[in-house]
């Protein structure tokens, strides 16, 4: 197994199913000769040509539309939205009509499209190139979500994507591209709606997903110290999530935190929470603990004083291990 | 005149290519009148909207269309699909909600869609449906070459910034797409000069490298620009606007009183009747007989009327089937 960057994964999952598909094709701005704003598609255009590696107008919201009717038609499009900002001039491509066209037309087409994004912080790059937007998403029946963590999660998960037959939104987080990691080389594949547990603990479970992963990992050392035993589960996919995993871990730790980067409000946590509130009730010892940015949006300065990480996810944990009802 | 200066050979329709259109457009009427009665009635719940007086649009363009090409439609699209062929018991069934209905009864009449004959579907967000419809374009060019996508929108439409995206892109990638604007006048209950500067849509298409041509509501006349605009998209020279200015002969949907709408107005744009001067025209060219045209117009009624039984005797979907099929 080869160590590569995210970045570099995510490239490959991509020239491997072009290569095994001839339907696969990719559409988005800059992703021909620049390779892609973060380099995603570096070296695609001279392997496969300009036929199948398309750089589109700057119109997220009409080559998004475009994809899911090239889709319906026959097509495995995916689609590049430059920054996870950008796809807010999608929301009717994604929510009206990608994610029903399935549904409302009775069932009559597949939509095999898959939206890759960056989202997140950590590069100063401010309010509107920043935000974490994946839970407007999960919210909408007929798409799927995912958050790969890892190179090897960046290849595997996005392999899946691309052969499932329903829209996928594939979230990247931004600070994780340069990431280094073991990554299988050729086929790997990571199926959708399956968690990983990334460390088994028995004290305290924290949900998570993305590069918060590694911020409750950070925080699991951190309490090992302190007698504290972190079970902390990557969910790596939020729509469907893996309810089945996430509670047998409640079951066993009896205390739960969430935790993701977007804003704590409305954000996937608090389905997780409300999920094991509905069904895992007398399971729970202590109130769950919810990790998540403050309900603001990203300033360019002070981004680290807003960002929440393994500070705030070892606070909310302990809080959960020492509390009770 | 094509882009490059060739003239696209067009033939002008034979008598039994006429009479075909005229059975489209008349069909087409005689299911609008009959919706218009049932959903009054409340037979149909929900919203629906008709093209009386736009018939011949659908039927000059799709005369020109294969099964397997594609269309896309809006929320005023029975008339394409229609004209596109799908089947008048399973489009009705759908109108009404029932289980066998095109798309499960979860569409009616305003997301109908029919993947058999190439409909892509109707579409409830306005502009929604031309990205999508340009999309299938790119697909016809990346993988099924000499088909087509005719998009069809209306005047209103064309202020979305989808429009003038979606041509950009098919006029970049020189798709095989032909974008049919329905140019009514009205956006439910504003005029075209409330919410437009330009007199033509065709203009706008021009602007986004786009050509374009503007043709009264004439069957013949559609008829001839869109055999022409399709074989050059046919062919790889890319894609073309055809305008049709056009009268919207009832409110924006059934049930609308129009109370924005002078009576004269409305009076002034049913006098634009397509189908009766196509007749006309057609009888004065020994077509077709008065006789003929009552014996087809009995027909027409006879199969709508059927169609509506068949979609009242329709099963209803049952609840527990509402989420098959969500994902695959
Ligand atoms: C995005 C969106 N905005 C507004 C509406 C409400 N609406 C439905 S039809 C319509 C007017 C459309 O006019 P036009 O495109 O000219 O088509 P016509 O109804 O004349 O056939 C409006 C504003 C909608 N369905 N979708």
């Amino acid at each position: 197994m080869a160590e590569i960057r995210y970045i570099l994964a995510v490239g490959q999952a991509m020239g491997e199913e072009m290569e095994r598909d001839p339907d696969v094709l990719l559409l988005g701005e800059d992703v021909g000769a620049p390779g892609g704003s973060f380099g995603a598609s570096r070296g695609l255009l001279e392997r496969f040509g300009s036929r199948r590696v398309v750089d589109t107008p700057i119109c997220e919201a009409s080559f998004l539309s475009l994809a899911a009717g090239a889709a319906a038609c026959g097509l495995r499009p995916i689609v590049e939205i430059m920054f996870m900002d950008f796809i807010t001039v999608c929301m009717d491509g994604m929510v009206n009509q990608l994610a029903k066209m399935r549904y409302m037309f009775g069932n009559q087409y597949k939509l095999p499209v898959v939206v890759r994004t960056p989202a997140g912080g950590g590069l100063n790059a401010g309010p509107q190139h920043s935000q974490c937007l994946e839970a407007w998403f999960a919210h909408v029946p007929g798409l799927k979500v995912v958050m790969p963590a890892t190179p090897a999660d960046a290849k595997g998960l996005l392999k899946s994507a691309i052969r499932d037959d329903n829209p996928v939104l594939v979230v990247e987080h931004k600070a994780l591209h340069a990431m280094k990691g073991e990554v299988p080389e050729g086929e790997h594949l990571v199926p959708i709606g399956e968690a990983r547990v990334c460390r088994q603990g028995g004290d305290v479970t924290v949900v998570t997903a993305g590069r918060m992963v590694h911020e409750a990992l950070a925080a699991a050392a951190e309490l090992e110290a302190e007698g504290i035993g972190l079970e902390v589960i990557d969910l790596r996919s939020i729509q469907p999530w893996d309810k089945q995993t996430v509670f047998d871990s409640v079951a066993k730790t009896h205390r739960l935190v969430v935790a993701h980067e977007a804003v704590k409000a409305f954000g996937f946590g608090a389905e997780v929470a409300a999920a094991v509130g509905e069904e895992l009730m007398d399971e729970l010892d202590a109130p769950i603990g919810r990790v998540g940015a403050p309900f603001m949006p990203v300033p360019f300065s002070l981004e680290q004083a807003y960002l929440p990480g393994a500070v705030q996810i070892a606070q909310a944990a302990r809080q959960a291990a020492q509390g009770g009802f | 005149m094509s882009a490059r200066g060739q003239k696209v050979q067009q033939a002008r329709p034979n008598k039994n290519q006429l009479l075909a259109m005229y059975e489209t457009m008349l069909l087409i009427r005689r299911v609008e009148e009959t919706l218009m009665e049932v959903f009054s009635a409340g037979e149909i719940p929900g919203f629906l909207h008709v093209c009386l007086g736009q018939e011949a649009v659908p039927a000059a363009v799709a005369a020109h269309l294969s099964q397997d090409d594609y269309i896309g439609t809006t929320h005023r699209g029975h008339g394409h699909a229609l004209a596109k062929g799908v089947d008048l018991n399973l489009f009705m069934a759908e109108i009404y909600g029932r289980a066998n209905g095109y798309c499960l009864g979860r569409s009616g009449s305003m997301h109908l869609a029919d993947a058999g004959h190439g409909v892509l579907g109707a579409n409830g967000i306005v502009g929604g449906g031309i990205p999508i419809t340009t999309g299938a374009a790119f697909a016809c060019a990346y993988k099924h070459p000499g088909r087509v996508a005719v998009c069809f929108f209306g005047e209103g439409a064309s202020s979305q910034g989808a429009f003038y995206e979606s041509l950009n892109m098919a006029a970049l990638w020189k798709l095989p797409v032909v974008y049919v604007c329905e140019n009514n006048g009205w956006a439910e209950f504003t005029p075209q000069s409330v919410h437009m500067t330009v007199a033509d849509v065709a203009q706008r298409a021009r602007a986004a490298g786009v050509e374009a041509e503007v043709v009264s509501n004439d069957v013949l006349a559609i008829h001839q620009v869109a055999g022409r605009a399709i074989a050059r998209a046919r062919s790889g020279e890319g894609p073309f606007l055809l305008e049709v200015k056009c009268n919207r002969w009832h409110g924006h949907f059934v049930g609308d009183a129009q109370k924005y709408r002078g009576k004269e107005a409305v009076a002034q744009a049913m006098s634009d009747d397509c189908l009766a001067r196509f007749e006309q025209e057609l009888i004065g060219a020994k077509v077709l007989t008065a006789k003929k045209a009552k014996e087809l117009d009995q027909e027409k009624r006879e199969a709508v009327a059927q169609a509506v039984e068949f979609a009242r005797s329709s099963p209803m979907p049952q609840p527990g089937d509402l989420a098959e099929g969500l994902y695959l």
